[in-house]
Formats: C-alpha cells, sequence, structure tokens
C-alpha cells in the first residue's frame, strides 16, 4: 500500500535473522530486530491515523463549504434579487422625478421667453419714441405683472432644479447596493471554486471564501430584507433623541 | 466658513456641494475617503465635517473616531450623511460623538435644518 512497508521476503528474513541470533544467545541483536519490527508497525499505524485525521479535516472543510453554499443558495441570493429589483425600483423613480421636475419647469421657461421677447420688442419701441402715452401706460402695467409672474416661476424652476438634484442620489445608494451584490457573486465564485477543488481531490480550500459580508458597513436598507433598521428621517431623529440628543 | 464633505461617490459630493451653496455656504472642500479627509482635517482651517460612513479604506465612522481623539480636531461638529440605516448603527455613531445624523436618501429641508440645528447648540 505505501512505499515503506516491507516486502513479505523483507520480513521474513528479518524473522530469520530473528530466529538465529536467540539461537546463538545473541540478545542485544534479537532486541535490536525486534524493535525493527515493532517500529516498522509503528509508522504503519501512524499513517493509517494520519490519513484519517486528514479525512475527517476534508469532510470537516466539506461540511462548511457545504453551509456556506447553502446559506448562498437559500438566503443571499435571493436577498440580493430583492436588492437589484430595489435598485431597479429607486432607478426608476429617480428617472421619474426627473422627468416630472423637467415637464413642471418647461412651460415656466417657454411663457418667460415669450413674454420676454414681447416686452422687449416693446421697450425698444419705446426707446425710438415710437410709443403713444396710452400705450407706453399699458407697457408699464404689462412690465409690472411680468415682475410678479416671472418671480413666481423662477422660484418654481429654482425648486425643481433642487428636486432634480435630490434625484441624483440614486447613484450613490444603488451604487452600494451594487457592490454589496458584487461582494456576493464574488463570494459565490470562490465557495463554488473551492467546491470543485475538494472534489477534485485536490484538498487545498483557497483561503478566499466568506469575504467582507459579514462588513460592518450594509448600504442602503433595503425594504423587506434589512431587519432592525431604521425607515427614515424621523425614525432616526426620535432613536437620536431617546439617546439625549 | 470652511465645510469639508466626504464621500467616496462623487455625485453625492455634488449634491451636498450644491445645497450648500444653496443654503450660501461657498467655501467648499472634498474628500472621497477617511484617509485623506483627516489628511485634510489634520492640515486645519475647516470649521464643519460632512461625512458619509460607507467608505473604501477609512469609514466614516473611523473618521469620526479619529476626528474626536485628536486634541485639535475633538471639538469639531460632524454631521453624518448615510444610508447607514442599522439602529445600532446610529448609536454607535452618537456614542461616537456625531453632531447629527441624515439618512440617505434626504430632501434639502432636512440638510439644512441639521446644519443649522448644530450651528444652534453650537452657539448655545
Amino acid at each position: 500500500m505505501t512505499e515503506t512497508q516491507p516486502s513479505a521476503d523483507g520480513r521474513i528474513e528479518q524473522v530469520r535473522a530473528l530466529l538465529a541470533a536467540l539461537e546463538r544467545g545473541d540478545d542485544d541483536s534479537a532486541d535490536r530486530i525486534l524493535d525493527e519490527i515493532s517500529r516498522v508497525r509503528e509508522s504503519l499505524m501512524f499513517q493509517e491515523v494520519g490519513k484519517l485525521t486528514r479525512q475527517l479535516h476534508d469532510t470537516l472543510a466539506n461540511f462548511a463549504l457545504d453551509e456556506r453554499i447553502a446559506d448562498l443558495t437559500e438566503k443571499e441570493i435571493p436577498d440580493a434579487k430583492e436588492r437589484l429589483n430595489y435598485v431597479i425600483a429607486m432607478t426608476e423613480q429617480a428617472a421619474n422625478t426627473t422627468l416630472n421636475a423637467v415637464e413642471s419647469i418647461l412651460p415656466f421657461a417657454e411663457s418667460l421667453r415669450e413674454q420676454s421677447n414681447e416686452l422687449s420688442a416693446q421697450w425698444r419701441r419705446f426707446r425710438q419714441r415710437e410709443m403713444s402715452y396710452e400705450e407706453f401706460k399699458s407697457l408699464t402695467q404689462d412690465l409690472a405683472q411680468y415682475f410678479d409672474v416671472s418671480a413666481g416661476h423662477l422660484e418654481a424652476i429654482q425648486q425643481s432644479l433642487t428636486e432634480v438634484l435630490m434625484a441624483q442620489g440614486f447613484q450613490d445608494l444603488t451604487g452600494q447596493i451594487i457592490r454589496r451584490v458584487i461582494r456576493l457573486v464574488q463570494d459565490l465564485e470562490y465557495s463554488l471554486v473551492d467546491l470543485i477543488r475538494i472534489s477534485g481531490r485536490r484538498f487545498k480550500p483557497s483561503g478566499e471564501s466568506a469575504q467582507d459580508l459579514k462588513a460592518k458597513t450594509l448600504g442602503p436598507a433595503v425594504p423587506g430584507v434589512d431587519k432592525d433598521t431604521v425607515q427614515n428621517q424621523d425614525d432616526v431623529d426620535s432613536l437620536l433623541s431617546s439617546l439625549g440628543f | 466658513m470652511k465645510i469639508l464633505v466626504v464621500d467616496d461617490f462623487s455625485t453625492m459630493r455634488r449634491i451636498i456641494r450644491n445645497l450648500l451653496r444653496e443654503l450660501g455656504f461657498n467655501n467648499i472642500f472634498e474628500a472621497d475617503d477617511g484617509q485623506s479627509a483627516l489628511l485634510k482635517l489634520q492640515s486645519g482651517g475647516i470649521d464643519f465635517l460632512i461625512t458619509d460612513w460607507n467608505m473604501p479604506g477609512m469609514t466614516g465612522l473611523d473618521l469620526l473616531r479619529a476626528v474626536r481623539a485628536d486634541p485639535n480636531l475633538a471639538q469639531l461638529p460632524v454631521l453624518m450623511v448615510t444610508a447607514e440605516a442599522k439602529r445600532d448603527q446610529i448609536v454607535e455613531a452618537a456614542q461616537a460623538g456625531v453632531n447629527g445624523y441624515v439618512i440617505k436618501p434626504f430632501t434639502a429641508a432636512t440638510l439644512q435644518e441639521k446644519i443649522e440645528k448644530i450651528f444652534e447648540r453650537l452657539e448655545a
């Protein structure tokens, strides 16, 4: 079975030598030969124990890996699907917020431009002294009205632009979620590679598995997936105020 | 008033920078992780720190702890703007000495409110 195991001939040789030593009363030689024979037995036994230990270790490693893969497939992959669905929802929401804001302010921008074109034409006539007093009176009223309206419109435009600005936060939030899913995919990859190594009897786990999925930072809370999280700023505020903030 | 904004996503830094400009703050500096932020803070002159939490390298929480541990920076007001939403984490940030905690996604009004609240406290 192994190269250190002596052949049958070798054993017979040893026994003959032992017998010969005993017959001629050479106790020293007899003891030495007996020691040799028992050493062979011991080393064979140690080899077997070593082999069993290795098998036990591999079985345990296999078991841990099976558990990791089970965890990945039963929990983390479905979670990852939820996270990616949430990414779709968030990007859709951000796109809609942006489009709504743009659609709401385009008419304002258009009407401001039309009115200012019209007023500037009248103003030119006034400067060229082509305008009657009655017309001028009506122009001053138009101008006053324009200032009122434009102030309102510009404020609405500013508000909508801030909405567009805030909506871009999706890039950060979805980026964090996607990074987390990438880590999961990587972890799955390492676990599968380990599984192939073990089943290929190259008993060397990569040691790269079980990445930092249990990292302390989790990124944005995904509804229905992450537990024990706050839902909004009000939750944060009340938690902090309960701490004396 | 010099403000340092720390976030690994440049889009978020731009959003915060623009909001701060609307609020009348024009002297804004940026860093993309805790380590470079700490160097910037230690070189002096920053009056207010706004930081994300989840960043590669040094996280915002570690940055906060480093700030509180540095005698020259210990009093610096720190506002955390982060998506980290676990209750334990918010408690952890509070214990580490954060002055305010804004959860992402946030509104312009929330950011303004929290900044003003921090300044009110500092003046009181």
